[in-house]
C-alpha cells in the first residue's frame, strides 16, 4: 500500500467523482422533468415526440404509483420475453459470423432474466455463446432499458419524498425514453468514441485465427462491436462482458485511462443521482450527505481489499512463491494490486459486476469485502437508480430509530415514518434476506449445488454464497470457480439464479414505488430545531452505521463460514 | 401539585404481584401480542424438550432453557412492574370513592338513598356538607366549596357552582359548606379515573400508532434472524460441522431484539403513568405520544404567562401634582381594597414613599366599595376642625373622568397622554382624584411569572413555537407578548378565533397543543392534538380535550410535551441499543460454534471466553439480564433535555448506540468469568 501512484490514483478518482457528480446531477434534474430543457433539445427532441406519438404515450399524463408499477412490470416482462426469443433463435438471425447455436431454455431465462434486472450475470462466455445480434439487440436493448427503469424507479421515490398530499409520481414511460434518449445514449456514445481511441475495438468481423509463436499453435482472436457494448456496460452499472474475461480482456479495457474511464462511469451516474435527490428535495446538503456516507463506505472497503491484497498469501510467501506486489493471482499484471482492487470494490460498491480480476483468487479477506459490499444491498453508490433507491431504505430505517431518540415521531425530509412506510422498509430487506439465504442453503447442501463448485470447503463455500448475493443483489459479477452452466446441462443454478434475480429486483421495486406513493401522499410537516436532521456529520455516521449494522447482522454468520473461517485457515497452512 | 402516590421503583407491594404476575403472562396468547418474546417462549420450550433428545451436556442445555425461560419471565416482569406503579397510583385515586351512598333525587323531589355504584348518566344527586361526591358530574343547582384535595393534593378548598365554567365536579371530592345538586356525568366504570385505570391496567390497552410501526419493525428483525438461524444448519451441514438445536435457539434468542421487544410496553405504561403523577390524566396512549410531537403551544396569558394578578409599578401625576400626594391619595382609596392589585397599591406607595398607613379612627371616614355603576372605589373623609372634607376615588379612566366632569373639573391631557402609554406598555391605568381634581395614574401591571421567558426560549430550543392567547387589546398583548417571550400572541381572542388558529396551525403541517376550561373551549380542544382540558372546567370541556390536569394548572402542559418527548426517547434508546448488543453477541457465540470443527478460527474469539459452552451461555445470560437491569430505565424514561434535536441525537447515540455496541462485551466476558469460576458449565 506504499504506492505513491496508487495513491494520487486513488485522489484522482475520488476528486473526478466529486468534480462529474453536481454538473450531471443537475443535468438529471432537467432530463428528469418532462418540461426540462436540455441543450441537447434541438436533436433529441424530435426523437422523443415521434416515440411518444408511435407508442401513444402522454408525457404529461402522470401516473399514481400503482399505474406507474404496472407499467414497469408490463414493459420488463415484454423485454425478457423478446429477449429470450432472441436468444433462443439466435441462429436464424442475422450477423452470427461464428455460427453459433440457439441457447438452451434455462440458460436464455437465465440470460434474458438477467439482463432485464440490470443484473448481468453471465452463466456463458460472451465470445463463445453469443452471436452480434444477439449482443447488440437482445442484450444491449436491456443496458440501456434496466438503467433507464432503474433510474426511474429512483426519480418516482425522490418525487415521493418531494411532494405533498400528492396522488402521481411521475411518467413512468416519459421517464424511462428521456433518460434514455438524453442521458444513456449521448454519454455512451461519447464514451465509446473515447474508449475506441484508447485500442477498444469495434467491429462485426469473423473471429481471427492468429498463428503463435508457439510451434505454429493456433489462436482464435474473438472479434466485434465491443466499444459500443461497454460504454453503457459500465455507464448504465450493467456489467455483462462482451468476453468471457470481461473487463480483464485487452480489447475490453485496453489501457490504464480505459480502465481508469470505465471506473468512473460506473460510479458517474449513481453518484450525480445524490445531487438529483439533493436538488429536488430543496436540501443539497441531504444530498452530500447521502454522498459523504457513500463515499466513506467506498474508501473503508478500498482499503480492506488493498490492504488484503496487498499484503498477499502467507502460503506463497513462505513458499518463496510471492511476488513484492502482494497477491497477483487471477489478476491482470497490466492493473496490479491496487488497480484490481479497487475495481473489484467499485464494481460491487455499484450494481454493475464488470470485472478486471477473478474475485475468486482474492485473498479470502479481500474476495470478502466485494461479497460485503452486494451483501449490504449496493447502496455505496450502487446500481443506476437502484443505488439510491436502495439507500434511501437504509436512511428510512435510519431515520425512524434514531428519530425516536430525539423525542418526536420520526420524519424524513418532513414527511412522517408511520407504520405502513416501515412496513414496506422492512418487506424489501426481508425478501431480500429470505432471497439469498434460502437459496444459498439449498444450493450448498444440494448435490446440483456442490456440483458446480471448482474448489472444496469454505472457499466453494464462498462460490455459492457470492453466486446468489450477486444475484439477489443484481450485481452480476461471479467469484468465478462456480459452474452455474454445467455441461450436463442441469438447470438448477440457472434457473434458481434466475429466480433470485427476478426477487431481488421486482420485489424489491414494487415495494419501493409503494412507498414512494404513500410519502408523496403526506403532508409536510415543517422544519424546526426539533426536527431530526438528515443531513451533517451526524447523520453520516448514523446511516453508514445503520447500513453496516444491517448488512452485518444479516450476513454474518455465513460469512464467517465462507471467507472467514476460510482466512484463518490460510494463515493455518491450508488452501482452497 | 402534589404526587398522590411516590412509589419508588421496586416498592415491596408493588414487586410482589408482578413477579405472579410476569408467570402468569406465559399464556401463549398473552405473548402472542409481541411477537419477539413470542419467538422466545416457543425457543425457550423447544430447549427444554432438548433436554431429552441432545447429547450436549445436561447442565449446559437446562442453564440455557431456563435462562430461555426467565428472558420472558424478565420480560413481562417489566410489564407488570409497569402496570403494578400505575395501578398503585389509580388505585389510591379510585379508593377515595368506595363505597359511597348517593342521596340521589327522585322525579317527584323526594331524595333516596342508594349505593354511588348505581348511579347512571343523568341521574341527579345531593350532596350536602360534609359528604362525599358520588360520582363525576356536573353542578345545576347551587355552589359549594370544594376540598378536591382527595385527587388534586391541593389542599385549598375550590368553589363550584352551577351555570359558570367551574361546574364540574370529581366522584371522591368533599364538599366542605353548603350543598350541591349534581347531574351524574359518567356511568360507574366510565369516569376518567376508571378509563386511566383500565388504560395503565392493559385491560384496553392499544399500541399507539409508533408502537405499531416498532413492533413491525421488531417482529421483521426477528423474521430476519430467524432466516439466519434456519440457514445456518444448511451452511453448518455444507461445512461438516453440525450446529446443536440449544445453540442455534441461543444464538436466535440473542439476536432478536429482545430487550426492546420486553420492555415495549413498559415503556408506553410507565409513559402513562409518569403523567399520573403529574395529577393529568391521559384519555389514551395515542395522547401522551402526540405531545412528543407538538411544534406549537396554545397557552392562555392569566394563570399561565402572568400571575393571575396586576400589580402597581408606578405612579404618574398629573400635571403640578407632588408624586408624593399622589401616592398618599392612592394608598388612601385602596386601604380598604382587599384585591390583590388594591394591595399592591398601599405596598408600593409604602416602598417608594415611605408611606405607612396610618391610623384612620380620625378624622372620621367611609370606604366607597366599587359598584359596577360606579366602575370606582375610594374614600370619604368627613371635615374636622382642623381638616376639610375629602373625597378620593380611583378607578378606569373613562368612570373617573365623567366623574371629574359631573363635578365641574376637567380632565388634563398630561393625564391623558399617561393613560394612553400604560396602555401601549401593557399596563391598566387607574386614575386617582381627590374632589375635582385629577392627581394622576396608577400605572398597574401584568406580572410575568419568575421564569417564563427561560421557559420559551427552552420550547424554541425543542423548535416549539408558543402562542399567547388573551382578552387583552393588541397593544397590551403585543407588550406583554415581548417581555414574556413568546413567539406570537392572538389578542382580544374569542373561542372562534382559537378555533381558526387551530385549524390554520394544522393546515402548515404542525401539531397543536392547548389547554382550556370553558364550554366554548370544548371545539377548540376536540381540533388540538392534545387538547388538555382543566379539572375545573365543564363537563364539555373534558369531554373534547384527550387529557385532564387535575390540579387545573394550565403550565403543566410544558411538563406534558416533555413528557411525550421522553416516552419516544426512551423507546428510540432503547431500539438502538437493542440492536446494537447484537455485534458482541455474534463474537461471543460465533466462534463458539465454530471453533470445534475449525481450531484454527480461536483469535476470533476476542473476549477470550473460557469455552464454547460458556460463551453461549454468558451471552444468553447477558441477554436475559439486561432487561432487568434496564426496567428502571424503562420506567423512569430516558433524561430528556432541551438541547435541541442535533445535539439530543448525538448524545443518544454515543450512550445508546456506541455504548450498546461496548456494553456487552464487557458484561458477556464478566459472566463468563463468573459461571467459569461457579464450574457452571
Amino acid at each position: 500500500m506504499n504506492s505513491p501512484v496508487a495513491w494520487l490514483q486513488l485522489v484522482l478518482y475520488v476528486a473526478a467523482l466529486l468534480l462529474i457528480t453536481k454538473p450531471l446531477g443537475l443535468y438529471l434534474v432537467q432530463v428528469l422533468d418532462p418540461q426540462g430543457r436540455t441543450w441537447l433539445d434541438r436533436f433529441v427532441r424530435p426523437f422523443e415526440r415521434l416515440t411518444y406519438r408511435v407508442c401513444g404515450i402522454d408525457p404529461a399524463r402522470e401516473q399514481g404509483w400503482l399505474g406507474y408499477t404496472v407499467s414497469l412490470l408490463v414493459f420488463s416482462v415484454v423485454g425478457l420475453l423478446l429477449t429470450y426469443v432472441v436468444l433462443r433463435f439466435q441462429d436464424h438471425l442475422p450477423l452470427n459470423p461464428q455460427h453459433f447455436p440457439g441457447l438452451s431454455s434455462h440458460l436464455a431465462f437465465n440470460t434474458a432474466v438477467s439482463f432485464t434486472t440490470n443484473t448481468n450475470w453471465q452463466s456463458y462466455g460472451g465470445e463463445t455463446t453469443m452471436s452480434y445480434f444477439s449482443q447488440m439487440v437482445a442484450l444491449t436493448l436491456h443496458n440501456f432499458t434496466s438503467a433507464a427503469v432503474g433510474i426511474a424507479v429512483a426519480a418516482a421515490l425522490v418525487r415521493g419524498l418531494a411532494r405533498q398530499s400528492a396522488k402521481t409520481l411521475g411518467n413512468f414511460w416519459a421517464d424511462t425514453v428521456r433518460v434514455t434518449y438524453y442521458l444513456l445514449v449521448p454519454l455512451s456514445l461519447v464514451l465509446a468514441l473515447v474508449l475506441v481511441s484508447q485500442g477498444m475495438i469495434q467491429n462485426f468481423h469473423a473471429y481471427t485465427a492468429a498463428k503463435t509463436l508457439e510451434s505454429g499453435a493456433v489462436q482464435t482472436i474473438a472479434q466485434g462491436p465491443v466499444a459500443s457494448q461497454v460504454a453503457i456496460k459500465m455507464l448504465g452499472t450493467n456489467g455483462g462482458g462482451f468476453f468471457n474475461a470481461n473487463a480483464a480482456h485487452p480489447f475490453e479495457n485496453p489501457t490504464p485511462l480505459s480502465n481508469f474511464l470505465q471506473m468512473l462511469a460506473i460510479f458517474s451516474i449513481p453518484s450525480a443521482l445524490t445531487y438529483y435527490l439533493g436538488r429536488v428535495v430543496k436540501n443539497q446538503r441531504h444530498g452530500w450527505a447521502v454522498w459523504s456516507a457513500m463515499a466513506l463506505m467506498f474508501l473503508a472497503g478500498v482499503f480492506v481489499a488493498w490492504r488484503a491484497e496487498a499484503v498477499g498469501n502467507p502460503i506463497h510467501q513462505k513458499a518463496g512463491l510471492a511476488v513484492a506486489d502482494g497477491n497477483l493471482e487471477g489478476k491482470e499484471v497490466r492493473f496490479g494490486v491496487f488497480n484490481s482492487a479497487l475495481f473489484a470494490t467499485i464494481t460491487t460498491d455499484a450494481s454493475c459486476g464488470a470485472v478486471n480480476a477473478m474475485h475468486d483468487s482474492f485473498t479470502p479477506l479481500g474476495g470478502l469485502v466485494p461479497l460485503f459490499n452486494i451483501q449490504t444491498g449496493e447502496v455505496i453508490f450502487g446500481g443506476v437508480g437502484a443505488g439510491l433507491y436502495g439507500m434511501l431504505i437504509f436512511v428510512v430505517l435510519a431515520v425512524f430509530i434514531a428519530g425516536l431518540m430525539v423525542g418526536r415521531t420520526p420524519e424524513y425530509l418532513g414527511k412522517k415514518i408511520e407504520a405502513y412506510d416501515v412496513k414496506l422498509v422492512m418487506l424489501v430487506l426481508m425478501v431480500l434476506a429470505a432471497a439469498l439465504l434460502g437459496s444459498t442453503a439449498w444450493a450448498s447442501v444440494s448435490t446440483w449445488g456442490q456440483a458446480g463448485l471448482n474448489n472444496a470447503g469454505p472457499h466453494g463455500f464462498s462460490e455459492i454464497l457470492y453466486a446468489y448475493s450477486s444475484s439477489v443483489g443484481n450485481n452480476g459479477s461471479a467469484f468465478a470457480g462456480l459452474t452455474a452452466n454445467p455441461a450436463d446441462g442441469n438447470p438448477h443454478y440457472n434457473t434458481t439464479l434466475a429466480f433470485a434475480m427476478l426477487v431481488g429486483r421486482f420485489l424489491m421495486i414494487v415495494p419501493i414505488l409503494a412507498l414512494a406513493g404513500n410519502l408523496a401522499s403526506k403532508r409536510l410537516i415543517p422544519a424546526s430545531a426539533g426536527t431530526f436532521r438528515t443531513e451533517g456529520a451526524t447523520f453520516v455516521v448514523l446511516l453508514i452505521g445503520t447500513v453496516l449494522l444491517v448488512g452485518a447482522l444479516t450476513h454474518l454468520p455465513a460469512l464467517a463460514i465462507g471467507p472467514v473461517v476460510e482466512h484463518y485457515l490460510m494463515h493455518a497452512g491450508t488452501l482452497f | 401539585m402534589s404526587s398522590n402516590v411516590k412509589a419508588s421503583l421496586f416498592d415491596r407491594s408493588i414487586l410482589l404481584p408482578a413477579i405472579a404476575a410476569s408467570f402468569r403472562k406465559l399464556d401463549p396468547r398473552t405473548q402472542l401480542r409481541n411477537p419477539v418474546m413470542f419467538v422466545t417462549l416457543v425457543g425457550a420450550l423447544l430447549s427444554f424438550q432438548q433436554l431429552f433428545t441432545s447429547s450436549e451436556p445436561f447442565r449446559y442445555v437446562l442453564q440455557v432453557a431456563l435462562w430461555l425461560l426467565f428472558t420472558v419471565v424478565f420480560a413481562n416482569f417489566a410489564e407488570s412492574v409497569a402496570e403494578g406503579r400505575g395501578k398503585a397510583q389509580a388505585q389510591a385515586l379510585r379508593a377515595s370513592r368506595r363505597q359511597l351512598v348517593a342521596q340521589r333525587r327522585r322525579k317527584d323531589g323526594s331524595l333516596e338513598a342508594v349505593d354511588a355504584t348505581a348511579l347512571r348518566k343523568g341521574d341527579l344527586v345531593v350532596v350536602a356538607a360534609g359528604q362525599l361526591i358520588p360520582g363525576d358530574g356536573e353542578v345545576i343547582e347551587g355552589a359549594a366549596s370544594v376540598d378536591e384535595s382527595a385527587i388534586t393534593g391541593e389542599s385549598a378548598p375550590v368553589i363550584r357552582e352551577a351555570g359558570v365554567d367551574r361546574s364540574a365536579v370529581t366522584g371522591g371530592t368533599a364538599v366542605l359548606s353548603d350543598s350541591l345538586v349534581i347531574r351524574i356525568t359518567a356511568n360507574p366504570g366510565e369516569g376518567f379515573l376508571d378509563h386511566m385505570i383500565s388504560l395503565v391496567e392493559g385491560a384496553t390497552r392499544q399500541k399507539t400508532p409508533n408502537e405499531i410501526a416498532l413492533t413491525i419493525l421488531l417482529s421483521a428483525l426477528t423474521f430476519i434472524f430467524l432466516l439466519v438461524i434456519l440457514t445456518l444448519r444448511p451452511f453448518g451441514a455444507y461445512s461438516n460441522v453440525a450446529f446443536s438445536i440449544t445453540t442455534l435457539i441461543a444464538l436466535l434468542v440473542c439476536l432478536i431484539p429482545t430487550t426492546i421487544g420486553g420492555l415495549l410496553s413498559a415503556i408506553g405504561i410507565a409513559g402513562m403513568d409518569r403523567l399520573l403523577q403529574r395529577n393529568v390524566l391521559a384519555m389514551s396512549g395515542r395522547a401522551v405520544e402526540a405531545a412528543g410531537d407538538i411544534d406549537v403551544l396554545l397557552l392562555d396569558k392569566t394563570g399561565t404567562i402572568t400571575l393571575g394578578n396586576r400589580q402597581a409599578a408606578d405612579f404618574l401625576p398629573g400635571p403640578g401634582v407632588a408624586p408624593a400626594r399622589l401616592a398618599e391619595a392612592a394608598q388612601l382609596a385602596s386601604l380598604a381594597d382587599e384585591t390583590p392589585e388594591g394591595r399592591s397599591i398601599v405596598v408600593l406607595a409604602k416602598e417608594k414613599f415611605a408611606l405607612r398607613g396610618r391610623e384612620l379612627s380620625t378624622p372620621p371616614h367611609t370606604f366607597v366599595p366599587f359598584t359596577a355603576q360606579t366602575r370606582m372605589s375610594g374614600i370619604d373623609f368627613a371635615a374636622t376642625a382642623t381638616t376639610p372634607a375629602r373625597s378620593i376615588r380611583k378607578g378606569a379612566a373613562a368612570s373617573v373622568r365623567s366623574w371629574i366632569e359631573s363635578l365641574g373639573g376637567t380632565f388634563p391631557p398630561e393625564v391623558t397622554a399617561s393613560v394612553d402609554h400604560i396602555s401601549r406598555q401593557g399596563g391598566t391605568p387607574l386614575v386617582v382624584a381627590e374632589g375635582r381634581e385629577v392627581l394622576g395614574v396608577i400605572f398597574l401591571k401584568d406580572v410575568v411569572k419568575g421564569g417564563i421567558k427561560e421557559r420559551f426560549a427552552q420550547l424554541r430550543a425543542m423548535g416549539i413555537r408558543t402562542v399567547m392567547i388573551t382578552g387583552d387589546n393588541p397593544l397590551t398583548a403585543a407588550a406583554i407578548a415581548a417581555e414574556a417571550g413568546v413567539d406570537d400572541f392572538l389578542a382580544q381572542a374569542t373561542p372562534e378565533m382559537k378555533l381558526a388558529r387551530i385549524r390554520a396551525e394544522q393546515a402548515a403541517g404542525h401539531l397543536v397543543a392547548m389547554t382550556g376550561d370553558g364550554t366554548n373551549d370544548a371545539p377548540a380542544l376536540a381540533q388540538a392534538d392534545v387538547g388538555v382540558a382543566m379539572n375545573t372546567g365543564t363537563q364539555a370541556a373534558k369531554e373534547a380535550g384527550n387529557m385532564v390536569d387535575l390540579d387545573s394548572n394550565p403550565t403543566k402542559l410544558l411538563e406534558i410535551v416533555a413528557i411525550g418527548k421522553q416516552l419516544l426517547i426512551t423507546r428510540g434508546a432503547l431500539t438502538t441499543f437493542s440492536i446494537a448488543n447484537d455485534i458482541a453477541k455474534y463474537f461471543a457465540i460465533i466462534p463458539a460454534m465454530l471453533v470445534g470443527a475449525f481450531p484454527a478460527i480461536a483469535p476470533l474469539n476476542v473476549m477470550h471466553l473460557a469455552s464454547p459452552l460458556s460463551a453461549i451461555l454468558s451471552a444468553v445470560i447477558f441477554n436475559a439480564l439486561v432487561i432487568i437491569a434496564l426496567i428502571p430505565l424503562a420506567l423512569r424514561g430516558v433524561a430528556y433535555r432541551p438541547i435541541g434535536a442535533e445535539a439530543m441525537l448525538r448524545r443518544n447515540l454515543l450512550i445508546y448506540g456506541l455504548g450498546g455496541i461496548l456494553i456487552p462485551f464487557v458484561g458477556i466476558k464478566l459472566i463468563d468469568l463468573l459461571i467459569t469460576a461457579l464450574h457452571l458449565v
